[in-house]
């Protein structure tokens, strides 16, 4: 019998309390009527019997709360949609920054047994860098090395201009070696893919992208073998990649080359750092013992090169993480800043709850009285909590998906994944997660506040009595809850609004306005000559300048803050055919390097960085004239302390330079980043076939009419020099800059945004709670003025008790918010996590957003007529 | 202000639970074993109703008015007071009536289709 009753624990309460004792009274008299034998059939048909109808009950009485819910909601709109977006706004910022955080940090890659994956890098500990590209040299010496590894292969980033089928397009590819696909092991869809026949293979093999696909062949699925005109050669397609294939990272990669090492392009030389290389690990191999053996090999390598590897390393890390540590705790920082809004969400949805609840205590009586238990009652708010939590997070996963672009953007990813992260079970499972915590979290306290003492007791006193006080207190501290997260947000936000300021008042070294910028690729083999490159550049320079309201244009191998590399050493004047670069190193030690660039005379011009001492590069500098350099203040600083740079000498990129003139420091490597020092050089002085990739080819045009204004001459001019040239990037240099800030804006508007709501929803929480305590102490209030309080007497009831708890929540808040900012300190470019002005306004606002909210009540306590008040007992 | 009555035919087609309970009740009072025990006699011993099914049922066609708890109860050395007795409304049975008519029509048409096999 015992085991009957313990399966009745199945039905809900209610049900249990009505009918339990009639169903053991009927199966104590079927046990009886059973023989012993028939008896473990009767147990066994019980066990079927109750779990079948204990699901029908339950889902019986939840069908009931539903309708009865879905009635009562509808009754009440404006409650019932306030709650909606409230939730709404907790679900959504919650569920677009888990999406974004689950796609970039947790989600496996998408490839064959992604843990097993890793990148290696070459390391120069002495500079801090852990991670540079390394050379063909040292790739292929690891691939000789290496035990650890099933396999290495190794990318690098490359682009074509496609030719024939309409417009030319300028495409993003990759060149790889033959192990790449085997590696990850992923397959064409179409075809097959690169393998390591292919490298030496003449036929000139390529693998595309689904997207180049179908934006170019219109998805024509005999596209095997049918030939692509790059610029600077015609490839034979032997395979299409599955639409969402992402390698190596998130910048679109339309195609796949073969990669061949070439020593013509100095590809045997150890210091040409350009390659990407991954590697999987042996079974059996554990991650760290394949970083210890790179580490041994790096050694070893370093002891055989001494000049050319001087404090050169090499390193493994795990491919999931290549993701920086800035944009990890970025990411961490904005899901814990969507869960203070959560939480916010969720204390005010309790008390809003408690609100309605208390509005709806008669009809609960009623209820109570008519013989619903109390878990009934229970059961029936939490079903309206759920419901609102429902709505709430189906309106939250729309507010998500078209959050997320913002979100994204805040993210600078070096993983091979898509952009955008999916929406998928995994993400929808977490929404419903989430939105069933939220619905419980805010259901559950009015609930249980509301009917403990809904035997009818409690529920027929009045709103004066102690059930008042108490649930006043409940309220009070869910307010402070409020109050204390949104400090936490708005310290945040002030924060990183410190920060956006401080990076933007950084001096590029260069000025922005009126400067148009613009790319033409000018491939190689067409214009693999300097003398070629010239006449271009003369054609379409000496056009532009003749536009009207154009004042200077030039060009350069890459504008300041994009191809951020470049960087070379500087070396001694003496010659030594055996040494890296050609000529002695300093001194092993001196790791000094400068970022190199290419120009056409007017540069320093167009784009307002000033020439401090000496001239420009100028048109008589010629390849039969001396080789000169225009250098930045900070590389004559660091090489001719107290000397004049002019008519000094240095070596760099195979050959010896004569400063001719002198210029102010740009920050290349970005407003947030230190910068090398400056080296340009003349673009009439690169050697052909020398240096190719730093061939000028962004063009700067400063001029005195809104600079986009100008965009169809110059597409006119650069067609009319190469009608097959295509322009790419054509922006602002404004837009250049900003496109730097950009994450850090992004990331200001995301948390900007969770402020303002946080901000909004505690002040709401402060004047719900307000209110109710106004409507409260009607009476008492009455009562007062009858006997002399004046206005000034009664606000100072109502202010005061909205002051005292938000003094409780600022100081709580500021203590979090201190934490908060320390633990996010590398985001914040510098700005001090307890900066007095951020503290100070958040202190202000929190107590703006307290007056705003006690406003109403307070007029409205004011405003108690005492004999209405006291009439009304 | 009470709500408009369903119409009886807004239930149908009835369970066949809720129906045999209807008609274990249609000429008397009874308690859950009581109506156990009745519906197994009228089905010569086909139909045995759980108790999970009974009290479900029961809870349902108590909500739903087709049948209402008893107050008058037999004498007391007959009753034993942890049971109670329940008995059918006139709305009750007005659905049963429902219900036995749909069923009708259904073996007429049945019968029309060939399906029952006509008396000799």
């Amino acid at each position: 019998m015992s085991f009957y009753r313990a399966l009745l624990h199945l039905y809900p309460k209610s049900f249990r309390a009505e009918y339990g004792a009639e169903m053991c009274a009927v199966f104590a008299r079927e046990l009886k009527s059973a023989g012993s034998t028939a008896r473990a059939g009767l147990l066994a048909r019980a066990l079927v019997d109750t779990l079948v109808n204990a699901a029908r009950v339950h889902a019986d009485i939840t069908r009931q709360d539903l309708r009865y819910a879905v009635r009562s909601l509808r009754r009440t709109p404006g409650f019932t949609a306030t709650a909606v977006i409230v939730a709404a706004l907790g679900i959504g910022a919650t569920t677009a920054t888990f999406s974004v955080a689950d796609h970039v940090l947790l989600r496996p890659l998408p490839f064959s047994q992604p843990d097993r994956l890793v990148k290696l890098w070459q390391t120069q500990a002495s500079r801090g860098y852990s991670r540079l590209e390394p050379s063909p040299p040292n790739y292929l010496d690891w691939q000789q090395m290496a035990t650890s590894f099933e396999g290495l292969a190794a990318y690098r980033g490359t682009a074509a201009t496609l030719l024939g089928n309409g417009e030319p397009e300028r495409i993003a590819g990759q060149r790889v070696t033959g192990s790449a696909f085997t590696l990850l092991g992923r397959s064409a869809a179409l075809g097959r893919t690169l393998v390591e026949s292919d490298i030496a293979s003449e036929q000139n093999p390529i693998v595309i992208s689904d997207q180049l696909w179908r934006r170019r062949f219109a998805a024509d699925p005999n596209v095997l073998g049918r030939t692509m005109a790059l610029d600077d050669a015609t490839a034979v397609i032997i395979g299409v990649m599955p639409p969402g294939f992402v390698f190596p990272d998130r910048r679109e990669s339309d195609y796949w080359r073969p990669l061949r090492f070439d020593a013509r392009n100095s590809d045997d030389d150890r210091n040409n750092n350009y390659l990407s290389v991954i590697a999987r690990l042996k079974p059996g191999v554990t991650f760290e013992q394949a970083r210890s053996e790179m580490q041994v090999i790096g050694d070893q390598l370093q002891q055989r090169f001494p000049k050319e590897l001087a404090g050169m390393g090499a390193s493994a890390f795990r491919w999931r993480d290549e993701v920086r540590a800035d944009s990890r705790l970025l990411l961490w920082a904005l899901v814990g800043a969507s869960l203070c809004l959560l939480s916010i969400a969720c204390t005010n949805l309790a008390n809003l709850m408690l609100a309605r609840a208390l509005a709806r205590r008669g009809e609960l009586a009623v209820r109570a009285a008519v013989g619903a238990s109390v878990d009934r009652l229970v059961r029936q708010m939490l079903t309206d909590s759920l419901l609102l939590a429902g709505a709430g997070g189906m309106l939250g996963v729309v507010l998500a998906v078209a959050s997320a672009p913002l979100v994204v953007r805040m993210v600078p990813s070096s993983l091979p994944i898509s952009e955008m992260p999916p929406l998928d079970l995994r993400v929808l499972l977490a929404a419903a997660l989430l939105t069933l915590l939220t619905g419980i979290v805010f259901g559950v306290l009015p609930a249980l506040k509301v009917c403990r003492t809904a035997d009818g007791s409690a529920l027929k006193e009045s709103a004066r009595g102690g059930q008042a006080r108490g649930t006043e207190r409940l309220r009070s501290t869910l307010v402070v809850a409020q109050i204390v997260a949104s400090v936490v947000l708005v310290v945040s936000a002030g924060l990183l609004i410190q920060a956006l300021m401080t990076v933007r008042a950084v001096d590029p070294g260069f000025t922005t306005a009126n400067v148009l910028t613009l790319r033409t690729w000018l491939p190689t083999p067409k214009y693999e000559l300097s003398s070629t490159r010239e006449r271009f550049y003369q054609q379409v320079l000496g056009e532009v300048h003749a536009l009207p309201g154009v004042t200077r244009a030039a060009y350069i191998s890459f504008l300041p803050m994009t191809m951020r590399g470049g960087i070379w050493p500087i070396l001694t004047t003496t010659e030594d055919p055996g040494s890296p670069g050609g000529f002695v190193a300093p001194d092993p030690s001196d790791q000094r390097s400068a970022s190199l660039r290419f120009v056409t005379p007017g540069f320093f011009d167009a784009v307002g960085t000033p020439v401090l001492q000496g001239r420009d590069v100028s048109g008589s500098d010629a390849r039969d004239t001396q080789r000169v350099a225009v250098v930045s203040q900070s590389f004559a600083r660091g090489h001719f302390p107290g000397q004049n740079p002019i008519g000094r000498q240095f070596a760099v990129a195979f050959a010896v330079r004569t400063i001719v003139g002198v210029v102010g420091d740009i920050r290349v490597r970005g407003l947030e980043r230190e910068s090398e020092p400056q080296v340009y050089l003349p673009a009439s002085q690169q050697i052909d076939g020398q240096l190719s990739f730093y061939a000028p080819k962004d063009l700067v045009i400063k001029s005195l009419v809104p600079p986009l204004t100008l965009a169809p001459a110059v597409r006119a001019i650069v067609g009319r020099a190469d009608s097959r040239q295509p322009i790419v990037d054509l922006q602002t240099l404004d837009a250049v800059v900003s496109l730097d800030t950009a994450p850090r804006v992004a990331q200001l508007r995301v948390v900007g945004a969770f402020t303002t709501a946080a901000l909004l929803l505690a002040a709401i929480g402060i004047h719900g709670l307000l209110a109710f305590t106004v409507s409260a102490r009607t009476r008492e209030i009455g009562v007062r003025i009858a006997l002399g309080a004046k206005p000034v007497d009664i606000l100072r009831i109502v202010v005061g008790r909205s002051a005292g708890l938000s003094v409780i929540g600022v100081v709580i808040g500021a203590a979090l918010a201190y934490a908060a900012a320390r633990a996010m300190q590398s985001l914040l470019a510098g700005v001090e996590p307890g900066d007095a002005a951020v503290f100070a306004s958040a202190v202000a606002l929190a107590l703006l957003m307290t007056l705003a909210g006690s406003i109403l009540p307070a007029w409205r306590a004011v405003q108690v007529d005492p004999l209405t008040a006291t009439r009304a007992d | 202000m009470s709500p408009a009555e369903p119409r009886p035919e807004s239930f149908l087609p009835l369970p066949p639970a809720v129906f045999h309970i209807l008609m274990a009740l249609a000429d008397d009072d009874r308690h859950g074993y009581g109506i156990i025990q009745e519906v197994l006699a009228r089905t010569s011993g086909e139909v045995r109703l759980s108790p999970g099914t009974l009290y479900r049922s029961i809870q349902r066609m108590l909500d739903d008015d087709l049948i209402v708890e008893k107050h008058e109860r037999p004498a007391p050395e007959l009753d034993d007071e942890r049971r109670r007795y329940y008995g059918i409304t006139r709305f009750g049975k007005a659905v049963a009536e429902a219900e036995a008519s749909r069923l009708t029509d259904l073996v007429k048409l049945a019968r029309a289709s060939g399906f029952v096999p006509r008396k000799a």
